[in-house]
């Protein structure tokens, strides 16, 4: 390509409305961001943000419930292990595509790997909010390896598959950019990231559930297992496929504009055999905590108050799901595999709060409920994760194929 | 088609890089086990409660001095130690049909596999080859796994602080390296505390129960658990009367962990290799198909 030296001095304008403000004025897209949707996302920072800052400039205990007992919260709970669990559509779709071969599923691995690329961006925020000497993240990474902590390998794998997870994304960006020859040269590198992910994502999504293996004298008998790396392991697959399906049916919804009618047809497709896989998935996770219950002999418990509680979890947000999703799939209902989905990511979610927060410290007298501070941080992450999810998705070729260019 | 050569050089050059990541941890903590790793005996029959052991440990550290010195009414709540209080004295039960009450002390077990330092990321929490479990604040991330690690709740966190470390007590090892016994032990003034090398203390603990079969629990706290801690209790009440947790297993924190951290290298070995097999297929049968719709589509023009 090449620019006449009027076309280049023109560009920064030309390329700002294009590229930044979706071919609009400055004005006109301002107002386009007046809606409902806008107004409570805007309402959520403007409370979110200050007590953000509250929290880096009075410490943890200015903001939060955490105490001497209860050290871990709704942030790790829900910002760090939910969240890298609900990311693992990013590496699940990813195999399923390019290492599997099942190139039906294409139209929805870029937005899975976007998801997946902000729901670990969003983690690191969320872990530099909680943590309380977050400057001092560089010291594991770089020249104080504890490489005897399961914490030690979830930092590296979380940081390098960070990157990956970039570069993975990044032709979507070279697409908008333009940048035809590095668009080209990182394509060519599909397969080597795809297995470099896959494994970053077995150690660490284990690991996470991993780390709970240190606690057995705080965390409830119906929890703590042996075999908790492998539950996290096999229900952040769940997860991953669940978030695209519901993910996906939302955006379609919701940038319906970019999405052409055939898009329509395929994703009804793709929605139902993600569907029919999550309900596999879910079925042998629901034996393995079965097995595990068996091997921990904790069949008592079951008739207390947090059995009650366990049989919520399992019955309720895995099993139920699962007959959901296996029943819809049969029908053919692509609106009820939407909605086992849900269920299913819901379960998913409450696993990792009950792991790390309700079941922890179950022994003790202090109980843990979060501030709204609390509250309002992680929502204020999340939206702002959501934010840019749109932001990127509005600009770049994430959920239709960019017309000068082959799908790879 | 055949796996042309680069492919495979590219493939086996990847799993020969991850098995290079790929180490065995060392379990650094297993040269401790000999017995000569410092140790406190703490023989609670002995204590009189005068806590002198806390206004020595908050001098020795620069910490306020202990709350109501010398007044009994600090015993009718059970107090923990916190981020300025690194030991505290509790009030227990004391034997059965009697009104005596039993003193115990408590503070960091520096445990011979301490569960802290197992969890710390950044090697903040470290077991020091000498015995003592040190805190090295410059390398702290303030996570807090090891708060969730420690068994006995001892690492404490300043929530109040923008820029917040853990405390808990060094077991004073600064003194140590100058052949001194901690501040808490030298200032003793009943005998309760004994400082030596753990196969002494275990060895004395065990005589005074021989010796007193009828009077001492026979057990020493600290013998089994979490594999061992180099303080060491022994008393004539039930432990749990004086709020000891006696449901802790002798399985040490790096045992725990230790099957999931083995798995790392075999991910790391096995992943690349198996995923770039199912790739090959996959290629292949994609291949195969485009050649056999390419043969019956023939007369059809491709672009």
């Amino acid at each position: 390509m090449h620019t006449s030296n009027t076309a280049r001095q023109a560009l920064p304008v030309s390329w700002v409305r294009d590229k930044l403000l979706m071919g609009m004025s400055l004005r006109r897209y301002l107002r386009s961001l007046a809606t409902p949707f806008d107004a409570v996302a805007a309402l959520i920072l403007l409370v979110g943000v200050p007590v953000i800052i509250y929290r880096f400039t009075f410490g943890l205990g200015a903001v939060t419930n955490l105490s001497q007992a209860n050290p871990w919260g709704l942030w790790i709970g829900l910002d760090v292990l939910s969240g890298v669990a609900l990311a693992a559509g990013g590496f699940t779709l990813a195999s399923v595509v390019y290492i599997f071969g099942l190139k039906q599923y294409h139209a929805v691995v870029r937005p899975a790997i976007l998801t997946g690329f902000l729901g670990y961006f969003f983690v690191v925020v969320g872990l530099i909010v909680d943590l309380g000497r977050p400057w001092k993240l560089p010291v594991p990474l770089v020249y104080s390896w504890g490489t005897g902590s399961v914490m030690f390998e979830v930092a590296w794998c979380v940081c390098l598959y960070l990157i990956v997870l970039a570069l993975e994304f990044s032709p979507a960006l070279f697409e908008w950019l333009g940048l035809r020859k590095l668009r080209e040269w990182i394509v060519g590198l599909t397969i080597a990231l795809t297995v470099f992910g896959v494994m970053l994502s077995t150690l660490h999504q284990s690991s996470l559930g991993a780390l709970f293996l240190l606690v057995p004298h705080r965390l409830h008998p119906l929890w703590y297992t042996p075999f908790v790396p492998i539950h996290f392991f096999v229900s952040a697959i769940i997860a991953g496929l669940s978030m695209v399906i519901v993910e996906s049916g939302l955006s379609h919804r919701i940038f319906r504009n970019q999405i052409g009618a055939s898009a329509h047809a395929d994703l009804e497709y793709i929605t139902l055999g993600l569907g029919k896989a999550a309900s596999v998935v879910l079925f042998a996770y629901f034996f393995l905590k079965i097995q595990a219950l068996a091997d921990s002999g904790a069949w008592a418990l079951l008739n207390t108050p947090y059995g009650y509680w366990y049989l919520v979890e399992v019955l309720g947000f895995v099993l139920l799901p699962c007959v959901l999703l296996a029943h819809a799939v049969r029908r053919g209902n692509v609106a009820l595999v939407r909605a086992g989905a849900a269920v299913a990511v819901a379960g998913v979610v409450l696993n990792r709060l009950n792991v790390s927060v309700v079941a922890m410290n179950w022994n003790a007298g202090v109980r843990y409920v979060p501030s709204w501070m609390e509250v309002v941080t992680s929502m204020a992450v999340i939206t702002i994760g959501v934010l840019t999810f749109r932001f990127i998705v509005n600009r770049m070729p994430v959920l239709h194929q960019h017309p000068a260019y082959q799908p790879h | 088609m055949s796996l042309s050569r680069r492919r495979f050089l590219k493939c086996a050059s990847a799993t020969g890089a991850a098995a290079l990541v790929a180490r065995p941890v060392s379990a650094a903590a297993a040269a401790l086990r000999t017995g000569r790793t410092p140790a406190v005996l703490v023989d609670t029959t002995r204590c009189l409660g005068c806590r002198a052991c806390e206004a020595a440990c908050s001098e020795k550290n620069q910490l306020p001095p202990p709350v109501k010195a010398g007044d009994e009414s600090v015993f009718e709540t059970r107090r923990t130690t916190d981020v300025n209080t690194f030991t505290v004295v509790n009030r227990g039960g004391g034997p059965d049909g009697s009104h005596e009450a039993r003193y115990v002390k408590s503070q960091c077990m520096h445990c011979l596999d301490p569960g802290c330092a197992s969890a710390c990321p950044a090697k903040a929490l470290e077991k020091t080859f000498e015995g003592p479990v040190v805190y090295n604040r410059e390398r702290c991330l303030g996570c807090r796994y090891c708060m969730l690690a420690c068994p006995f709740d001892v690492p404490r966190f300043e929530y109040e602080k923008a820029s917040p470390y853990v405390r808990k007590c060094s077991f004073c090892a600064d003194r140590q390296k100058q052949g001194l016994a901690p501040a808490c032990v030298e200032v003793c003034p009943s005998g309760t505390l004994q400082f030596g090398t753990r196969d002494a203390l275990l060895e004395e603990a065990r005589t005074r129960i021989y010796q007193n079969p009828k009077k001492y629990v026979h057990h020493i706290y600290g013998e089994e658990e979490v594999g061992g801690t180099s303080w060491l209790y022994i008393t004539d009440v039930p432990f749990e009367r004086l709020g000891f947790r006696t449901d802790l297993s002798p399985t040490s924190a790096p045992e725990l962990s230790r099957t999931a951290l083995a798995a790392v290298p075999f991910v790391l070995t096995l992943w690349p290799p198996l995923l770039m097999g199912l790739y090959t297929f996959s290629r292949r049968r994609e291949e195969a198909e485009k050649a056999g719709a390419g043969e019956s589509e023939s007369n059809h023009a491709h672009e």
